[in-house]
């Protein structure tokens, strides 16, 4: 089986915080994997960890065959990442701010294809401070996407937009997707996991609690524990990560 | 550059289709110019940083000049008891064009000394007392000043008087002194604010984090500010020396061409500072405080205002050292005195230290995150 992303065993801690306790997981080429879990679950730690921005404690990574000590540059090149919370430059249009993340890679869609892939172009002319959520977070997208890359790093992606904002995301997803993408992405949403993932993971805890496609894990909830409704993947979250709130 | 790497599981699955036609950076520039240009157009598009860098100088030469006005000597400021008591002394003191009265309560006197409201006081009697501090060149000078007339009024007679050629020398007037050092001062803190706060508020906004997840070389990330301040370095240098030559009439010996490469290294050098001050601080108020530690010393310490050779011997290796004696110091040789690079080598080399070692040092301790 092809890999577009393998983590053995990670461990990371902050002081005496454990925030990834020996997670493995293995993303497959041209699939969408999701990473599920509540807050302070670690998989922002994990996403991070798999993109080179942190250094694991321990365990192996190795992303499209490489790995980061080796070949960070190579992997730069070939990865699409998003992360929570960026705030491009306000005062930069978004013509201006695709330009410059597309200039830092050799190869990839010109300006054009990646305003039209996210439906930016009427806004090209626009400052950054005048988009809106959706707006900021399709221009994040084309950022991620200038270098035409293998595998797209999502943190979050639709958390906090509209319903229009986050079906327009899925669709430019769908469209990254095929033509032979892979993703992994991390999300709150449910219904988005079970629309969008071929497989998911859930994170509880620092480790993986439960994995396989989202049908599984619905089946795997078995017939008598629902019984109002069809089973979704909400309920195998619920179930697998209680109902106390996880406010940090 | 060849892999050691023997899998490469997802090349073969490599079908996307981007649009060959758009290879190379598809429409966009050479990385260090795409971030030097992301770096002008936030300047420009800021007013504030704009008046900064090519008003304030400006306003700072005028304010200056209107302080120490260079054309004629200037009166002394002399202070007497109020009262009919002191209408001998008025009279006397009143008679020279170089000497104003003031009247001043006794209870008062210290406070217009030490505020120079006046600069000598006379109390009146036989002989009168003059009430000043030594340390103060013009409470010297007005005591002089006054000196001089009380006595010629109590009927003094001069051997002689000398004949007064009076003349006023371009180029030697505070004023032209002044100018070079507020240049310098401008290019100091413009450099260092402008580069540390920007560098501060991409780190804020997780927007240095984001660059870092980037193939973005970092060190072109470093090096685009400074490019960008050489950019504005034309008007913001010129504008002070346009408006020295027209409103005062200063002299400009030295060839564009030095002067030119003077600005540059000096600039290159506070742009690099900058970038220190900037590299690992979270917050703007850690950055100021790093950012005031730096500049405050060396407005005092580095002769714009005042020479720096007021200072002791013991300490003038350290200034001579600073950048922004280096930078000072040579603006007046080129700007002043016409000098050639060779003979400002010193101060050029002063500067590339500057320039090359916090340089270095930010991009080597530089936080991303």
């Amino acid at each position: 089986m092809q890999l577009a992303a393998r983590c053995q065993n990670l461990q990371k801690r902050y002081g005496d915080v454990v925030a990834v306790d020996g997670l493995s997981l293995e993303v497959r080429s041209g699939e969408c994997f999701g990473l599920l879990g509540p807050n302070g679950a670690g998989k922002t730690t994990t996403i991070e960890i798999l993109e080179g921005l942190l250094a694991p404690d321990g365990g192996d990574v190795e992303v499209l065959g490489f790995r980061w000590n080796a070949h960070e540059r190579e992997l730069r090149q070939r990865l699409g990442i998003q992360l929570q919370e960026t705030q491009f430059t306000d005062k930069l249009t978004v013509e201006e701010t695709l330009r410059l993340f597309r200039s830092f890679y050799d190869r990839g869609k010109s300006i054009d294809e990646l305003l039209a892939l996210v439906e930016l172009e009427s806004k090209r002319r626009s400052w950054v401070v005048k988009l809106s959520g959706g707006q900021k977070q399709r221009l994040s997208i084309a950022c991620a996407l200038a270098g035409d890359p293998d595998l797209l790093f999502l943190d979050e992606p639709t958390t906090g937009l509209d319903p229009q904002s986050r079906r327009q995301l899925w669709d430019i997803l769908a469209r990254f997707r095929a033509a032979g993408g892979s993703v992994l992405m991390t999300t709150h949403y449910m219904d988005e996991a079970q629309v969008l993932c071929d497989r998911v993971a859930i994170v509880d805890h620092g480790r993986v609690i439960a994995e396989g496609t989202p049908k599984e894990l619905i089946a795997s909830l078995g017939a008598p524990k629902v019984v109002v409704h069809e089973g979704t993947l909400e309920d195998v979250f619920m179930l697998l990560t209680g109902r106390h709130l996880r406010d940090d | 550059m060849t892999t050691e790497v023997g899998v490469r599981p997802h090349e073969s699955t490599h079908v996307k289709g981007s649009d060959p036609g758009a290879g190379g950076r598809g429409g966009a520039h050479h990385s260090l110019v795409e971030l030097t240009l992301a770096r002008l157009r936030e300047f420009v598009r800021e007013p504030e940083a704009l008046f900064w860098t090519f008003f304030f100088p400006i306003v700072l030469s005028i304010a200056m000049a209107i302080a120490f006005p260079s054309r004629g000597a200037r009166s002394v400021r002399v202070g007497i008891e109020p009262g009919p008591a002191s209408s001998e002394l008025r009279d006397a003191l009143a008679a020279s064009k170089d000497i104003v009265v003031r009247d001043v309560a006794p209870a008062d006197q210290l406070r217009a000394l030490r505020n120079g409201d006046v600069h000598v006081i006379i109390l009146g009697g036989s002989p009168p007392t003059y009430r000043f501090d030594p340390a103060r060149e013009e409470s010297r000078l007005a005591r002089l000043v006054a000196d001089e007339v009380l006595k010629r009024a109590g009927g003094r007679a001069d051997p002689w008087k000398a004949r007064e050629d009076e003349v006023e020398v371009p180029g030697s007037r505070y004023v032209d002194w002044l100018i070079p050092g507020i240049i310098g001062l401008s290019i100091m803190n413009n450099g260092i604010w402008s580069i540390g706060f920007m560098t501060v508020q991409a780190r804020l906004r997780k927007l240095l984090k984001r660059l870092a997840a980037s193939p973005m070389r970092k060190r072109e990330f470093l090096m685009a500010p400074m490019i960008a301040r050489l950019v504005f370095l034309g008007p913001e240098v010129s504008a002070p020396l346009v408006f020295g030559v027209l409103a005062f009439g200063m002299p400009i010996r030295g060839t564009i061409v030095n002067i030119t490469a003077v600005v540059l290294v000096g600039a290159l050098a506070f742009g690099a500072l900058g970038l220190l001050m900037g590299s690992r601080a979270r917050t703007f108020e850690a950055a100021s405080g790093l950012m005031n530690l730096t500049t405050v010393p060396m407005w005092v310490l580095s002769g714009v205002f005042f020479s720096a050779s007021n200072f002791p011997d013991a300490v003038q290796p350290v200034i001579q050292a600073l950048p922004l004696t280096a930078l000072v110091d040579g603006l007046r040789g080129v700007v002043l005195e016409g000098a050639t690079l060779g003979s400002i080598w010193t101060e050029l080399a002063i500067l590339a230290a500057w320039t090359i070692v916090p340089f270095a040092l930010a991009l080597r301790f530089f936080k991303w995150r």
